[in-house]
């Protein structure tokens, strides 16, 4: 018999104690558990990149790691990050873009730039697209979504 | 009148102080999706709801011989496990045919599989259970005893005599042909100095929508009633169908549709584990969530295209194409699919082969055959690609073999800009296109003379550059002619009901669906426009069959131009009647006033008399102090349907520059144009991007995307691993203009926008591989084009 194990975690800055099997992944942990639905499972297998979330600051495919693995880290989603206002200019670039379509992969995506942004102040779109060319979109052909971190780039510099 | 500006912000005759048409504005919808807080099917959760786990059938053909789940039962958490015979009771099968596609035929399928299985990832039982994990853990302990069948997979001997028939009452495989045989072909080909022919193989590929398909289905006993939330683009036509085999009437069915991740006709369709879904729900009284994992995506979504269509076209010396003549052969799996049937796309290739061209001449043959693989039917741009990359393709041969430039070619068979309305020999009645037009802005916007004179240069350095040239038509707004013509209870009618609220805000509900495109902001941008009220104090509502009106959906690229009207319409019946009350109250005459920045304004001079906010709260609040007599009617709902054309039809063309690796077969695009012509621009962002998104994925169909089957029907590369789509690495920007021909049919005068990018991007691709490899004396018919295709045609492997 496989019993649950106890973790401790921060997620979005909240500590949260669980009780989870060791098979449950972060993705469904967080989805199900927490009800932390922004964060989005597209392929289950690491490629589609729509389950993308920090832990301990960096970027994570959340379907590829366990939730039991998190014991003792810091958890960052969609969610938090929305509410820290720590990527505002980004949605803001993202919406006047219209770099989203259906929006599922926007959440990973967001990770995804925002961890380029935090790396280069000044990127390319090559080395944009090449940062974001894990992350799958089949709505907007990548173009706005380039158009948009590169904006949002050019905006903190000058901030 | 046509009007070609580089600027797309064109304003119609309903430029007024708040008009937002032609405008770019942000879509209203995007906070929830960017900060997370969409709601997708696949985050619902209802009490007591149970999870649905499908065991497939892992062969593509074969006879159940039973099916033992005794030890499935016993594992903690499951709470049924039901086959195919026993949901029968429950859910009625179906055939997926139309009467419109004479001689279509198809076998009864059911919700999940009764004694034999026809495609690898069938599903023949139903595992339930307190969570999906626990459902999956149940499914590996069902044995099913299967006496494996010989598989039909090759659609090229799918109708010998000596391949097994896949349904036996049908009595052959072939599903649907078609004959068309317009103009004197014969004697065309005979007059012509050159006639080129080929044979192009198009792979099967599909749509692979971000957000796998997901249902919640909650069927409450006490009510007698289902509710069904589904990522859907037709909640109508679900209803429809969800009542009609489970024995309902509709008004005991509703579909609530929210937020979609990503559809492209993948969820336009009805799928058996859906339709099982729905009828477990019955079966157990108590919510059903099914989601599908990737793998079932890939087995079981909808795949496309995968024809392969011979061709021929003749010309004149003079570069006069005198006719085509096609042969396309289609595999569509084993069952037809239901209710839109998998005869369209091959009937879309026969309409729609040569039809930006003048020529009379056409013969077409057209056959669908049955296959032991997943279903086929409908996607994005259903058609277009194939008869665009024929059509394109032949004419870029016919071009080379009569050393004319491939845009000149085109010039002198396109149809004049000034010969409408006119018909296509396949009878596509067009009402106006701009291909001329389109063609010298894309010659313009890709400095067409410079870049070939590059292409010379690079050329002699040793490196391949490729420029490919695609016209192209596109089949919008689609009457009743597509489906209801034919039996199928699909609306082809939109529906939009406006009302002003208590303060003077304005609710709107329309039958058309969101999925992305931005249906939601059009119609709010439409609404606003009319009204004179700010597009923040339009709320717009879509996706629930209870709560809009009755209507088709958002498919075919639909929903800007019909449901897009309806708004219009039913808009401008309400501003009439605000006016009324708002003449009534300020003792004026409705002709002598406005609406203006959410208040009512004199028409003479705009100056404010009013808010809408103060309006609505005599309205609603103090109508006694109206004058006697008046009764406000503060609601108004119109429908809209095209009647005079059965298809508002636009046009484009694209370009490709990319550059050929001759060592390793690697395709590098470059960059790429397109012109297209929808008509009234509602908001030109986001009819770019839904070009940009559509040739993205007619780039995936030209370079990565096959379901690659082995000869027992196995698909071997079911996982976003194994089966390539494009990814922002290997994409290049995309450059887009536009023309404006708006239809005359339509006060607002949009055609629309969704499948132009796909219906080309794979035609412009393969134009371009083969203008690169011209030197080499390489041609390859084919896509995807991989590096071994390329390779295979350079002779280098």
């Amino acid at each position: 018999m496989i019993v649950p194990l106890s973790i401790s975690l921060e997620v979005n800055g909240e500590r949260v104690d669980a009780d989870v099997l060791p098979r449950v992944n972060l993705a469904d942990f967080l989805r199900e558990h927490l009800q932390l639905t922004g964060t989005h499972v597209g392929c289950e297998h690491g490629v589609c990149g729509a389950c993308t979330v920090r832990v301990n600051g960096e970027i994570v495919r959340s379907c590829l790691m366990l939730a039991v693995q998190t014991h003792g880290a810091s958890v960052q989603t969609i969610e938090g990050l929305s509410d820290s206002g720590e990527i505002a200019d980004l949605q803001d670039a993202f919406r006047d873009r219209n770099a989203l379509q259906c929006g599922f992969c926007t959440p990973g995506m967001l990770m995804a730039a925002q961890d380029l942004l935090k790396q280069q102040t000044e990127p390319d779109r090559e080395q944009i697209r090449e940062h974001l060319s894990g992350n799958y979109c089949r709505c907007t052909g990548y173009q706005a979504i380039i158009d948009a971190v590169e904006t949002t780039a050019r905006g903190r510099r000058t901030a | 009148m046509t009007v070609t500006s580089s600027n797309p912000e064109i304003l119609s005759e309903l430029d007024r102080p708040n008009s937002y048409i032609g405008k770019v504005v942000p879509r209203p919808n995007l906070g929830r999706l960017m900060q997370g807080r969409g709601l997708y099917v696949s985050d619902m959760e209802l009490p007591r709801m149970g999870h649905v786990v499908f065991l497939r059938s892992p062969h593509a053909h074969a006879n159940i011989r039973g099916i033992d789940a005794v030890a499935a039962r016993g594992v903690p958490g499951v709470i049924a496990i039901v086959t195919g015979k026993e949901l029968s009771a429950i859910i009625t099968p179906w055939v997926g045919v139309l009467s419109h596609l004479k001689g279509l035929k198809s076998a009864a399928q059911h919700a999940i599989a009764i004694d034999r299985v026809c495609w690898q990832g069938e599903a023949v039982a139903a595992i339930v259970a307190v969570s999906r994990a626990v459902a999956e853990d149940a499914a590996e302990l069902v044995r099913v005893d299967y006496e494996e069948l010989e598989a039909v997979t090759d659609m090229r001997t799918a109708l010998d005599p000596a391949t097994p028939v896949i349904h036996p009452s049908l009595g052959d495989n072939l599903a649907f042909e078609r004959n068309l045989d317009a103009g004197e072909v014969d004697a065309a080909f005979a007059g012509s100095d050159v006639v080129v022919e080929a044979d192009f193989i198009f792979g099967r590929h599909t749509g692979v929508t971000l957000e796998p398909r997901s249902v919640v289905a909650d069927w409450n006993t006490a009510e007698e009633r289902l509710t069904i939330y589904q990522g859907t683009q037709a909640p109508h036509m679900v209803q429809n169908i969800a009542a009609l085999h489970l024995g309902l009437e509709e008004l005991q069915v509703r579909v609530v549709c929210k937020d979609v991740g990503g559809s492209f006709g993948i969820k336009v369709h009805i799928y058996a584990d859906e339709m099982a879904t729905y009828a477990l729900s019955k079966l157990l009284r108590r919510p059903i969530k099914f989601v599908a994992d990737r793998v079932e995506s890939f087995n079981t979504d909808i795949h496309a295209r995968d024809h392969r269509c011979w061709g021929r076209i003749g010309v004149g010396r003079d570069g006069v194409i005198t006719a085509f003549e096609i042969d396309d052969l289609t595999g569509i799996g084993p069952y037809s699919m239901y209710p839109r049937t998998s005869a369209i796309e091959a009937n879309q290739v026969v309409n729609l082969v040569g039809g930006p061209y003048v020529t009379r001449n056409y013969r077409a043959r057209a056959r669908v055959v049955f296959q032991n693989k997943n279903v086929m039917c409908q996607y994005r741009a259903v058609g277009h690609p194939i008869a665009c990359s024929v059509t394109e393709g032949l004419v870029d041969l016919a071009a080379a073999r009569i050393g004319m430039d491939p845009v000149e070619i085109r010039r002198r068979n396109l149809i004049a800009d000034n010969a409408y309305p006119c018909a296509s020999p396949s009878g596509l009645r067009f009402e106006l296109l701009s291909h001329h037009a389109a063609m010298n802005k894309l010659m313009t916007m890709m400095n067409y003379d410079a870049l070939r004179a590059e292409q010379a240069e690079l050329r002699s350095k040793g490196i391949h550059r490729g420029i490919g040239i695609a016209s192209f038509i596109e089949v919008t707004n689609p009457s009743a002619a597509f489906y209801g013509v034919g039996g199928a209870r699909i609306s082809s009618q939109d529906g939009v009901a406006v009302r002003l609220d208590a303060q003077g805000s304005v609710i709107c509900q329309t039958s058309i669906t969101e999925q992305g495109q931005g249906s939601e902001s059009l119609t709010a941008q439409i609404v606003g426009s009319v009204l004179g009220v700010s597009m923040e104090r339009v709320r717009v509502i879509l996706g629930d069959t209870d709560n809009t009106p009755y209507g088709g959906g958002t498919w075919a690229s639909r929903g800007a131009g019909i449901g897009g009207e309806a708004a219009l319409q039913a808009a401008k019946i309400l501003r009439g009647n605000i006016l009324d009350v708002a003449a009534a109250i300020l003792q004026s005459s409705a002709a002598e006033l406005d609406i203006a920045d959410n208040a009512i304004v004199n028409a003479a001079d705009g100056a404010s008399r009013m808010e809408l906010r103060e309006l609505a709260r005599i309205v609603y609040f103090r109508p006694d102090t109206l004058p006697p007599g008046v009764q406000s009617e503060l609601m108004a709902t119109r429908h809209f349907v095209p009647r005079e054309y059965p298809f508002a039809f636009t046009n484009g063309v694209q370009a490709s520059w990319l550059e050929v690796d001759t060592d390793t077969g690697f395709v590098k695009l470059l960059r790429h144009w397109v012109v297209e012509d929808c008509g009234t621009l509602i908001n030109p962002q986001l009819v770019d991007e839904q070009i940009r998104g559509g040739v993205v994925q007619g780039f995936g169909a030209a370079l990565f995307e096959k379901c690659i089957y082995d000869e027992r029907g196995q698909l071997t590369n079911a996982s976003m691993a194994d089966y390539l789509v494009p990814m922002s690495g290997e994409m290049p920007d995309i450059e887009v203009g536009h023309v404006v021909s708006p239809t005359s049919e339509t006060e607002l005068g949009a055609k629309g926008a969704g499948e132009a990018g796909t219906a080309g991007a794979a035609a412009a691709v393969a134009n371009a591989v083969n203008d690169a490899l011209r030197p080499f004396g390489a041609v390859i018919t084919e896509i995807p084009l991989t590096p071994q295709l390329v390779l295979t045609a350079l002779g280098r492997v």
